[in-house]
């Protein structure tokens, strides 16, 4: 079996999934469940200043269903933990002590000034934690009070920050970002400037899951009202991915280690991650469906896939897949696919025609016999390759994109007669 | 030896349990996740393979959106009996047999239970989807208040016309009411669909009027508009042997009518019961005679499995009942005792070298306390007699692909027309007729 053993920022455990900061990661009681379940590492739930603790309210969770499944999105409107900061202190430590091969990083959020950071930073490292993780990404309640995605969509505060405690520890830094921001290599670019030993991505994204029309109110509605609030799940990963690849091909930040976050759901999620050059990843709302036994095929799964693909080690395909991400100009525009159909297979549903004549280009044919069997046929002349009749058909491998041998050249965009440029 | 006939051979509590119903309801969540199965399809074959071209996909996706109320108007706009229909329809030989994720699954969408699902919403809400047009000056009637009469009957109301349905029966319903599987058709839910119907107003009911005793089509032709006629089937089909009136000895039809009716506990049941007849009545009969409390209930039919009227999934209901089939053998005589009934004696069939159906000489006898027959039921076109009568082809009334006798102002549907006998094509029948009166009503 492949070896899952990680190592990001100086950090290592025995597999690259951890739990984000984030209400399962809470308490020592939860932790240590997830450890024994067998995650490889932890973000503890966001710390703040030492006295009174947040208060967080009654309903705090939203959901996104889709095609009767549950949670296809998630959000939230919790804050970080609401309980003592040295009640926190005293269960990292002792779990650290007890579980000594996982990751346990620190989660951490404090008004903008050096003292703030520097005073949690003094308490932090006393627990034998294995870094921290600034939260520069809460989108809802912390960022009204200059903290959370206050700071994280600046990225003069974030390099300051950052700064900060580089000066005033020496555990492994972790920003986490938070993608509500025009271009995340912005602040990518600042908390590799500051002195970030990674970054973190993506916190939550602004969201309103759904309005209750009985009581005209955002949900999870509190009282009668709701707020915006952070959005998660499956429907983030593209979201996520994308943000990763842009920090992993930037040159400026091209070697900074990057913790995957979003919509992780399974082995193969956490793959596609890695292939962008993912160090670890996180997970929370997967686990916070179904429980922590979830890790059991995390981890059978992405170890079962490495050893058919012959993958020692996850730096054997760490970032395998970031030359591959390119810009649309160098597409090449002689590139033919075309759509068949697997007749044998086909249980004439009729989708690809439907959705080909309505919406695309004309090039499924219907027919229909006597005997009332259809058929459904791709007009190869129409075709353009664009993919929806492979993406709708609900049978495995029935349509096919075939690349079609024109004999043409590699053109892109740059090159192309009709570019005005 | 006297036959061993008696009421309550079972506890009424277990009577009663046996009596719950086939399918239960599907709950909101049965129903979340059945509909989000559908596919959606393009030209989708349950369409087609649906006898009322209700739009299956289409309310099906009203279902996963929540909207149960449209979901119910797309159902019900084409099969005003759509509630029915989702309990009785053979849907393994119609829309879910053709259902692609049967094709893909072996699993198809339960399409029946969906529709159930959705026209419960509106009945047991009582949400009235229908309202009538502006009232026309036309007066049609109807002859028979089974599915056929009363889908024709709701069509024209809501084309704004004035209908009278005559039925010979106390109540409505038809077949619904009185010939449907009590296991099928649980409680008051056929009464329930037909008050549903004639609330749409402008439908007078005249029930215990008997055509051909009571008035004949002449008179009607005279005194409405047009005229329908959706009579069912009024005789069943004799064995034309010796012994067969005496007692112990029942028509399926007649009993089935009693299990609907009356107190389950106060029927007769035989020890050993012998069921000729190898369609849905033959199967409704066996399995109900069964869950009274018979203790060994054979049905035989005369030719294979696969010749059977009744579907596979119904006859798998009969084996899971404990109800034994035997194939390939006709009753020849009627044994008795004591001028009752005390077995039946059947010969082994098999094709002969013309095709036909044979006897092999060979026979085998069954123990019998009662003896029910469910071999066929047909029109006995008698109450017709007149002047003019409708044109017939075989046994049934010859009618176009409009429901249009040969007469210029009446149509007919249902049973006593040519085609499958359900109430599904009953319901499309009185649609199309009434579709086509209303067109001959506005054009002459």
């Amino acid at each position: 079996m492949a070896d899952l053993s990680c190592k990001i920022a100086g950090i290592s455990s025995p597999n690259p999934f951890w739990l984000a900061s984030a209400p399962p990661t809470d308490k020592r009681y939860n932790v240590e469940r997830a450890f024994e379940a067998g995650w490889g590492g932890v973000v503890w739930k966001t710390l703040g200043e030492d006295g009174p603790p947040v208060v967080n309210v009654s309903s705090r969770y939203g959901s996104v269903d889709f095609g009767g499944q549950r949670m296809m999105g998630f959000n939230n409107i919790e804050l970080i933990t609401d309980r003592p900061l040295q009640i926190n202190l005293d269960e990292i430590t002792a779990v650290k002590k007890a579980w000594p091969d996982r990751a346990l990083v620190v989660s951490l959020m404090v008004p903008c000034n050096e003292q703030a950071w520097k005073d949690i930073l003094k308490k932090v490292e006393q627990t034998g934690c294995d870094g921290v993780e600034l939260n520069f990404g809460c989108p809802h309640g912390m960022s009204e009070r200059g903290m959370g995605a206050a700071v994280g969509q600046v990225p003069e505060y974030i390099q300051e920050v950052t700064e900060w405690c580089k000066i005033h520890t020496s555990l492994p830094v972790f920003v986490k970002l938070t993608p509500n921001i025009a271009d995340i290599k912005m602040p990518a670019r600042a908390a590799f400037d500051g002195g970030a030993d990674a970054v973190s991505l993506i916190n939550t994204i602004n969201s309103i899951c759904s309005i209750d029309l009985d009581v005209m109110a955002p949900t999870p509605t509190v009282a009668g009202k709701g707020v915006h609030g952070g959005y998660c799940g499956p429907a983030v990963k593209p979201i996520a991915l994308s943000m990763v690849s842009e920090i992993a091909r930037d040159p400026h930040t091209r070697n900074l280690p990057i913790s995957g976050i979003g919509g992780i759901s399974d082995w193969r999620d956490a793959a596609e991650y890695i292939s962008l050059g993912c160090g670890s990843v996180q997970v929370c709302t997967a686990a916070m469906r179904y429980g922590f036994r979830i890790i059991d095929d995390l981890v059978d799964g992405l170890g079962n896939w490495m050893d058919e693909k012959g993958y020692a080690n996850l730096e054997d395909f760490r970032g395998a897949a970031i030359p591959n991400v390119t810009d649309w100009q160098y597409l090449d525009l002689n590139y033919k696919t075309i759509a068949a159909i697997d007749q044998d297979k086909c249980i004439e549903c009729g989708l690809c025609h439907i959705t080909c004549e309505d919406t695309s280009h004309q090039a499924i044919s219907a027919s229909k016999d006597e005997n009332g069997k259809r058929t459904y046929k791709v007009i190869d002349e129409e075709c353009v390759g664009c993919n929806l009749c492979y993406l709708v058909c609900p049978v495995p491998k029935c349509i096919s994109m075939n690349e079609v041998d024109n004999g043409l050249p590699y053109l892109n965009w740059t090159e192309h007669p009709n570019n005005p440029v | 030896m006297t036959a061993d006939i008696r009421c309550e051979r079972l506890d009424p509590e277990e009577i009663r349990q046996n009596f719950s119903e086939l399918h239960e309801p599907l709950t909101e969540l049965q129903a979340i996740q059945e509909s989000a199965r559908c596919l959606f399809c393009h030209d989708a074959p349950c369409v087609e393979a649906c006898p009322t071209d209700i739009d299956i996909p289409g309310f099906i996706r009203k279902i996963a959106s929540g909207n149960v109320k449209g979901a119910a108007k797309t159902i019900l706009n084409e099969n005003i009996m759509g509630n029915t229909c989702g309990n009785v329809c053979p849907v393994e030989e119609l829309c879910e047999q053709v259902c692609v994720k049967y094709t893909a699954e072996e699993k198809p969408v339960v399409i029946g239970q969906l529709q159930r699902y959705a026209t419960d919403h509106v009945l047991e809400n009582w949400v009235q989807l229908f309202k009538r047009a502006p009232v026309s000056d036309k007066n049609i009637a109807v002859v028979g208040g089974g599915p056929a009469g009363l889908s024709c009957a709701h069509r024209l109301a809501m084309l704004g016309h004035t209908v009278t349905i005559y039925e010979s029966r106390d109540e409505p319903g038809g077949l619904n009411e009185y010939g449907l599987a009590a296991y099928k058709m649980l409680e008051d839910r056929a009464a329930r669909e037909v008050s549903y119907i004639l609330d749409i107003g402008g439908i007078n009911l005249e029930t215990g009027k008997t055509l051909g005793e009571d008035f004949d089509l002449a008179e009607l032709r005279r005194d409405y508009d047009a005229v329908f006629i959706g009579l069912g089937h009024n005789t069943v089909n004799a064995l034309r042997m010796e012994n067969e009136n005496i007692d112990g000895v029942y028509n399926a039809v007649d009993f089935i009518e009693l299990i609907r009716q009356e107190d389950l506990s106060t029927l007769p049941v035989g020890r050993d019961v012998v069921v000729i007849g190898g369609g849905n009545t033959a199967i409704d009969m066996a399995v109900q005679i069964k869950k009274l409390g018979a203790e060994s209930v054979t049905m035989v039919y005369r030719r294979g499995f696969e010749e059977m009227g009744a579907t596979e999934y119904e006859q798998q209901v009969a084996q899971t009942n404990g109800v034994l089939i035997r194939t390939h053998a006709q009753p020849h005589r009627i044994l008795t005792s004591d001028d009752q009934l005390s077995a039946v004696e059947f010969e082994y069939t098999q094709m002969d070298a013309n095709g036909r159906l044979a006897g092999t000489g060979e026979t085998f006898v069954l123990p019998a306390d009662q003896l029910f027959k469910a071999i066929g039921q047909a029109l006995d076109a008698t109450p017709l007699d007149g002047d003019d009568i409708p044109e017939l082809t075989g046994d049934r009334i010859k009618v176009d692909e409009y429901q249009h006798t040969s007469l210029p102002d009446v149509w007919a549907g249902g049973d006593c027309t040519p085609g499958q006998d359900l109430t599904v094509t009953a319901v499309q029948d009185g649609k199309i007729a009434a579709l086509s009166i209303n067109e001959y009503l506005k054009h002459g």
